[in-house]
């Protein structure tokens, strides 16, 4: 036995007699994780986070959130002798005295919209492969509730330098908030401690911006890891590959190697955006006034789209026994955000209803093979991204000489006409890609080389596929519709009949495919 | 279902390929250099870190092509942390992916319900643990309780009272005063009509006295877009006519849709426009919305000039200023 060996053995004898985590780490350094570019879009997101951490704990040792007036006699000279809030100052201080400091700020800032970036396209990994159905609906359902708060967190972070953008963004909050029937003024008075934009709102949200969202990021990723340690990792259809195993690679040492060394890389490439990349300059937007504002103002990306929404919004007011109800703001800002998440929230179980399929599954879907999910998304990002376009509607106008009003209409009809569409489409992309799998299996792949036959005939050679690729290719599942009768057994109708009907007609068009090869077909091709 | 009997066959897991590290020394020492080249290049990223840390001045500024001017000590300090970071990384995925172990292997999974009599002895346990407790029987315990801890819910509502004063009549109060003095913003001077050629634009806010800095609450609320035109373009009421002076029209400059400061006006159209949402506002026609969400026009001041030629307000606003609000009566 070495000397290195013998002291590793005395600390984790000393560790395992306390906690017997021995027989654990036995077992857990050895599990298993299958390996695929896409599962490391959720990875990205939880580096993020880390290096959200390190970094916001390093901007607040200067950042002072308060909104008491203070006279600017800092490093930057273009706004020396301005009044401006004590959180604007400290900003420009971290800016342009703190060494490292601006490099920090853009950092954080690159993290942020680098972690709300991966959380959504990890979120359409999972959507799109299917990996949100039983067992893992509570990890989407926390994984929903990790979005949201991101979009919170975010927006409470990049309000808190108070420059004239963000300023800006406060007070369309606080028209939100102020436009709520009933307790709006109210909430509105509580938050902001007194009429906008007082001097109490910046410390607050400060406080929930770096302890109160964070902790509950940490006990939400904590749960969402946690369950899918316990759960197993899903992993892509191929050969070996079923639903009652999973094959990978095994924690150690590779999988530690790997994924330490990508938290590095993600890190490396945040602080090199940070270094070259300018971002959020607020000493060019200066000080906020509420009576000010710059051209263009725009919020971050992940916001873009609320303001997308509320900028197409049509001018509904109503005025109801001397009552204000601002449909302008509340549809836009409120009722659609509310009803997208609420819907994305209960997806698996409405897929499940649909289906009526309550089993297992580990092994991922070819977002091909499941037309109708696939179109369904495929509509909802279209929806959203008419909504993103159209928040920076001023800017494309500007950037295209096209005048705001004809960017506003595309958007306001775009929005009905081009999901729709986006669904149609998709679903016979699907149905094309699936035919274009059968045609694989079962004539195999075009070689290029062409072959004149005894009678002047030219075809082309087809070389049969790998059994590898015509098991992957064909491994998937293609369940029935639901048979759904209108009457029982004894030719009594059922309870609910409208409920029933709705559920066979989806039921029906999410079964619709193209039947996918068989051995059976193949033998018959063989023979002829 | 029939398909699903003759479906293609698995094949199984293909035989694993070794890599030439794993049977070529050369290979395998090769993978070793690179790997520490790579860590080294690390650490070089940090010691210039370092270095640019203390050494690099921060008033330094040097051309880059794509970047234009940059500050010399802030790019270096980046640059640097970028470097120490991502070479880790690739040092760390360039071992695993070359030098360590690189066999699948299967691990079996297993439902996760649980096997039926761990299922059954746990509904047995429960049921007798709280049947001991007494919770069905005891109804009278269970209401209080329910009453008690359905009570303590309210007390950080109760807490969070104090967060703020209640509206009052805040939100439909502004400090115009019929007589208040127009002054500029920034400046704090009087204006006079002539001051203001037609086409011109300017913010004032009302007179301001005493000490104290103008509160940032009572700016947003208060600060008001000076418009002059030719006056027979106006298009208005014969009262709202009033209300202008010799082709200056003063309007609220807090959108009436989310509060932003409507600051964009075209002088060839006559329109206001909001940056925030694109509400355009047309002038001559009293601020009538004409796109854009908002519901409703800007609140305009009645405007007057003192015998001392300046612009006054004639009288407070006749209605609220800023976004909607639910106890807003129209």
């Amino acid at each position: 036995m070495t000397a290195r060996e013998r002291v590793a053995g005395t600390v984790a004898n000393y560790v395992d007699e306390r906690t017997g985590a021995a027989k654990w780490m036995k077992k857990n350094l050895t599990k298993v994780f299958p390996d695929h570019w896409s599962f490391l879009l959720g990875e990205i997101a939880l580096y993020s986070f880390v290096i959200l951490l390190l970094s916001g704990t390093f901007l607040t040792f200067w950042f002072d959130p308060s909104q008491r007036e203070v006279l600017y006699d800092g490093a930057y000279e273009p706004l020396q002798g301005l009044h401006m809030s004590a959180a604007y100052a400290s900003t420009l201080h971290i800016s342009f005295e703190v060494r490292g400091g601006l490099l920090m700020r853009q950092i954080h800032h690159w993290a942020a919209l680098i972690f709300m970036a991966a959380i959504v396209v990890h979120l359409m990994r999972v959507y799109f492969t299917g990996a949100f159905r039983k067992p893992r609906e509570f990890n989407w359902i926390i994984g929903v509730g990790l979005l949201t708060l991101g979009i919170v967190e975010g927006f409470l972070g990049y309000s808190l330098p108070d420059d004239l953008l963000s300023g800006t963004g406060i007070r369309i909050a606080e028209a939100i908030i102020q436009a709520l029937p009933v307790v709006g003024s109210y909430l509105a008075f509580f938050a902001f401690g007194g009429a906008f934009p007082g001097e109490s709102f910046i410390p607050r949200i400060f406080t929930v911006h770096v302890l109160l969202l964070p902790g509950i990021f940490l006990a939400l990723i904590t749960v969402h890891l946690m369950l899918v340690w316990y759960q197993k990792h899903t992993q892509w259809p191929g050969p070996g590959r079923t639903e009652k195993n999973v094959v990978g690679y095994p924690l150690m040492p590779a999988y530690m190697a790997k994924a330490g060394g990508f938290f590095f890389i993600v890190f490396g490439v945040t602080a090199f955006l940070g270094a070259v990349a300018s971002i959020n300059p607020i000493w060019l937007y200066g000080p906020y006034n509420p009576g000010q504002i710059s051209a263009g103002s725009q919020p971050d990306w992940y916001m873009g789209w609320l303001d997308g929404l509320v900028r197409m919004s049509p001018p509904l007011e109503s005025y109801i026994f001397g009552y204000t109800i601002s449909w302008n703001i509340l549809i836009p800002g409120l009722i659609v955000p509310g009803i997208l998440f609420t819907g994305m929230a209960l997806y698996p179980f409405i897929e499940s209803w649909i289906t009526g399929d309550k089993r297992e599954h580990h092994l991922l879907d070819r977002p091909r093979n499941v037309p109708n999910r696939t179109a369904l998304g495929v509509m909802s990002l279209t929806f959203m991204l008419v909504a993103l376009i159209n928040g920076g509607n001023d800017i494309i106008a500007t950037t295209f000489h096209l005048a705001i009003n004809q960017v506003m209409w595309f958007s306001r009809i775009a929005i009905f006409v081009l999901p729709p569409l986006a669904f149609v489409v998709t679903k016979r992309i699907c149905l094309s890609l699936q035919r274009a799998d059968r045609e694989l299996v079962l004539h195999g792949r075009e070689t290029g080389r062409l072959l004149m036959l005894p009678h002047g005939e030219f075809v082309e050679v087809h070389e049969p596929i790998s059994p590898e690729l015509a098991w992957k290719l064909t491994a998937h599942e293609q369940a029935p519709a639901l048979a759904l009768e209108d009457v029982d057994s004894r030719g009594v109708r059922r309870a609910g009949g409208l409920k029933n009907k709705l559920r066979k007609r989806i039921s029906q068009a999410n079964a619709e495919s193209i039947a996918k090869p068989t051995a059976t077909d193949l033998k018959e091709i063989e023979h002829h | 279902m029939s398909n699903e009997i003759e479906a293609i066959k698995d094949p199984g897991l293909p035989a694993h390929v070794h890599r030439k590290a794993d049977t070529d020394p050369v290979a395998e020492k090769r993978a070793e250099r690179q790997v520490a080249i790579l860590f080294l290049i690390s650490a070089l990223g940090t010691l210039l870190f370092i270095y640019s840390y203390y050494f690099v001045a921060d008033e330094v500024f040097v051309f880059l092509p794509v970047l234009g001017n940059t500050n010399a000590h802030q790019l270096l300090l980046g640059l640097g942390l970028a470097i120490a970071l991502f070479f880790i990384g690739a040092a760390a995925i360039h071992w695993a992916k070359t030098l360590m172990p690189d066999e699948e292997v299967i691990a079996m999974r297993h439902t996760m319900r649980s096997d039926d009599e761990d299922r059954d002895a746990l509904v047995k346990t429960v049921k007798e643990r709280a049947g001991a407790a007494g919770l069905g029987r005891r109804s009278l315990i269970k209401r209080s309780m329910g009453l008690s801890l359905g009570l303590i819910g309210l007390s950080p509502l109760v807490l969070l009272r104090d967060l703020g004063p209640l509206p009052g009549n805040d939100l439909t109060k502004t400090s115009w005063k019929s007589g208040s003095r127009l002054v500029t913003d920034p400046g704090d001077r009087p204006i006079r009509p002539e001051d203001l050629e037609v086409g011109a634009v300017a913010q004032v806010l009302p007179e301001h006295f005493g000490e104290e800095r103008r509160h940032l609450s009572d700016i947003a609320k208060d600060a008001v877009l000076l418009i002059r035109i030719r006056p027979e373009e106006f298009q208005l009421s014969p009262e709202r006519l009033s209300w202008t002076y010799d082709g200056i029209i003063a309007f609220s400059k807090i959108c009436s849709h989310m509060g932003c400061a409507v600051a964009l006006y075209e002088q060839t159209t006559k329109h206001l426009l909001c940056p925030c949402h694109q509400s355009t506002f047309d002038v001559p026609r009293a601020a009538k919305v004409i796109f854009g969400p908002a519901a409703r026009p800007l609140p305009q001041l009645a405007i007057t000039v003192d015998s001392e030629g300046y612009l006054i307000a004639q009288k407070p606003f006749s209605e609220p200023v800023g976004p909607s609000f639910w106890e807003r009566s129209s």
